[in-house]
């Protein structure tokens, strides 16, 4: 692969990167959600790049797929649930902007050391791509873990979903990649009619036991 | 080799087609009767041809399905708890049409789910291809977390919630672990489908890089260990088992579990057979023990009756990754005999506590006791149930933990401490819990029920037989496959 090539790969896989980190400061759910908009829209173009490095037409499927539907449905069907439930004013965070920041930097520290020592003998691009994916997809976690309401929740899911496809893409000749790209579709069709559907607004998390076992009837 | 060979439909064609057409046609059917009817006929149908996958000529492991000694063992548990909880099913689902907690129009999608789940259970059995077997797993999630919010109440939608994305983000972690495998095949057996195939991929596996086959271990057991539900991953089992539809508890318990266990056996196979990667072994050691230790004690202070069994499941599950993880012959022998057991009985369990709660229109334990003096039949189907599962003889749970127990006594000592300390904190809070539901003074409706009891009692008499004597060919099979998992 020639040199320019490869810094255009890694310049978008790394701008999925960052645009995860934006993800993790924002406190407002539009917000948020337009920066989810960008994080899709940049998987795609990195995964078109990918398709047209390896020639591998497939992947202009997945590409369109991030493209049309992570990027532009859902965030527009989100925008009007958040509408609808009135929840749009801000987003509780269980810890504050500072430490996520922190502890998002320590996960991509750790990613950047596992991976880049695990995969030693794999094509570069490929383990540096692996390296990325994995930090795009502890940073959903992240997110996960440090938000409690069910919209923000269902986003960070889908940023770590679009690490694995990051992941995937860059794994070279990978089958079944559009399959599972549609199957993570699908997946996120259903968790988002579910939020609209039963009105969910909070996450159900283990962190609030006491509310938990209230609620189930284990404790007076 | 036998007249099945002769015949015109491949079974595993047939065992994954039957429920396939089956779920469709259920969709379409209208009318209670019929549908209970056609689900029962469909499983017993999957479970004949599971049954002649033993006689079959198996064909060569193709790209995405294959047919070995390992998976048959699941394919036949699968397929035949599948049957009897349909039957159980029918005369279950009659009440809740009754009392108006399922309307028609859901009692259809609540059949073509039902067999789409069998569907993708057994997908995921006898898929070669560890991508189909991803999509094979994330589709069974996907159909149980609809099953589990069916009723549709604030606690039912709860419990979907929390399972569907504690499922999802454990199927994300799996993938990323799958999609490290695939990796770590690239450099040897280049790129494309054969890269995901798993005969393909245990032949070559000496030649693969191990630090990453290692990395992928680490997510695919997370991945999957959230489906088999070990701590602390489990959060979503409990609620899942409490809210859904009993039937689908009995599933769930019974045998999504396993399938989950099976997706994470075949990887341990993979890095065994890769000398220089890390032994999977005292991971799966240190997170079954960590289950069943912390279950026993969260079984104590259980106040809803499914709830508390849907705790013992998350033990037993600690038990049998313990037992593979321990590995060896005598080990892998009592954790897959530990795995049937469970299946038999804790679905057994289930199929009373449905009845029984439908009876008492309550979950909570407190609300529930005297079962042996109003409901006589469910009250010591009950005790059966639960003296099995709690492990005590002559049932065949005690075997297979005293096999469990005696090989880790002969081989790590001090392991045994923590395991048989757990084996008694939970056994403990059993026999407390069963004192009060089963004996004393009777308490609420004591309304006759209308319950089928021949899945109960054919599971418990099961349960009961391989604890009095195992058939020598039956030995001879699980000691064949506990020496394939190594």
């Amino acid at each position: 692969m020639d040199r320019l090539a490869f810094d255009i790969a890694h310049l978008l896989a790394g701008g999925v990167l960052l645009v995860s980190f934006m993800m993790l400061y924002q406190d407002r759910l539009y917000a948020l959600l337009n920066v989810f908009a960008l994080h899709a829209f940049v998987l795609a173009l990195s995964v078109a790049w990918q398709a047209t490095v390896q020639d591998a037409p497939h992947l202009y499927w997945t590409a369109g797929i991030a493209l049309v539907f992570k990027a532009i449905v859902i965030p527009v069907a989100l925008h009007r649930i958040v509408q609808r439930l009135g929840i749009h004013r801000s987003i509780e965070t269980v810890v504050g902007v500072g430490p996520t920041m922190l502890a998002g930097m320590a996960l991509v520290a750790l990613s950047m050391v596992v991976m880049l020592r695990v995969t030693e003998d794999a094509d570069p691009l490929a383990r540096e791509d692996l390296a990325f994916a994995l930090s795009v997809v502890l940073l959903g976690l992240l997110m996960m873990v440090t938000r409690r309401n069910a919209v923000s929740q269902v986003v960070g899911f889908m940023s770590l979903e679009n690490g694995l496809v990051l992941a995937a893409t860059g794994a070279k000749g990978m089958p079944l990649v559009v399959e599972i790209s549609v199957a993570f579709s699908i997946l996120i069709a259903f968790i988002v009619i579910g939020i609209f559907l039963f009105r969910i607004r909070e996450r159900f998390d283990t962190v609030d036991l006491q509310a938990l076992d209230r609620f189930r009837g284990e404790r007076e | 080799m036998s007249a099945f060979s002769a015949m015109p439909i491949d079974p595993v064609v047939a065992v994954l087609a039957t429920p396939l057409a089956a779920a469709a046609l259920l969709a379409l059917l209208p009318g209670y009767r019929i549908t209970a009817r056609l689900n029962v006929l469909a499983t017993f149908v999957t479970l004949l041809a599971a049954a002649s996958l033993f006689f079959a000529e198996r064909p060569e492991p193709g790209d995405f399905l294959m047919v070995d000694d390992l998976n048959i063992v699941f394919v036949a548990l699968n397929t035949f708890v599948g049957f009897t909880t349909s039957v159980f099913s029918a005369s279950y689902i009659g009440h809740e049409l009754a009392i108006g907690r399922l309307t028609p129009v859901y009692l259809r999608f609540y059949h073509a789910m039902y067999q789409i789940l069998m569907f993708a259970m057994n997908l995921a059995l006898v898929a070669n291809n560890i991508g189909l077997m991803w999509v094979a797993i994330e589709l069974a999630t996907l159909t149980t977390v609809l099953m589990v919010g069916i009723y549709r109440t604030h606690e039912a939608l709860e419990a979907a919630w929390k399972y569907f994305i504690l499922g999802s983000v454990g199927i994300a972690l799996a993938l990323f672990g799958t999609i490290l495998v695939y990796m770590a095949a690239l450099p040897v057996v280049g790129e494309g489908m054969q890269a995901m195939v798993w005969t393909t991929l245990i032949q070559s596996v000496q030649t693969f890089d191990p630090a990453m086959l290692n990395l992928a271990f680490i997510f695919l057991l997370l991945g999957y260990g959230t489906k088999v539900g070990l701590a602390p991953l489990h959060a979503w089992l409990p609620d899942a088992h409490a809210e859904g539809p009993t039937p689908i508890s009995a599933v769930l318990s019974g045998l999504l579990l396993n399938v989950a266990v099976y997706a994470v056996l075949r990887f341990k196979l993979l890095l065994a057979a890769n000398e220089a990667a890390l032994t999977p072994g005292p991971l799966m050691v240190a997170m079954g023990l960590t289950s069943l230790v912390f279950a026993s004690f969260m079984l104590y202070r259980r106040r809803d009756i499914k709830r508390l069994f849907a705790y013992s499941s998350i033990e037993h599950m600690g038990i049998i990754i313990f037992a593979f993880g321990m590995g060896g012959p005598l080990a892998n022998f009592a954790g897959l005999l530990h795995m049937v057991m469970h299946s038999l009985t804790k679905s057994a369990i289930f199929f009373t506590v449905g009845h029984i709660a439908q009876i008492k229109g309550t979950q909570s334990i407190a609300d529930i006791r005297g079962l042996t003096e109003t409901h006589p039949w469910l009250g010591w189907g009950l005790v059966l149930g639960v003296m099995a599962i709690a492990g005590l003889p002559p049932f065949g749970i005690f075997m297979s933990e005293f096999l469990v127990v005696s090989s880790t006594f002969a081989r790590e000592p001090l392991l045994a401490l923590p395991l048989v300390f757990g084996l008694i904190l939970g056994f403990g809070a059993l026999l407390l819990r069963l004192n009060g539901l089963a004996f004393g003074v009777p308490a609420g409706s004591t309304a006759p029920s209308e319950a089928s009891y021949l899945p109960l009692f054919a599971h418990i008499a099961l349960v009961l037989a391989a604890g009095l004597y195992l058939p020598p060919p039956l030995v001879a099979w699980f000691q064949h496959v506990a020496s394939l998992l190594g």
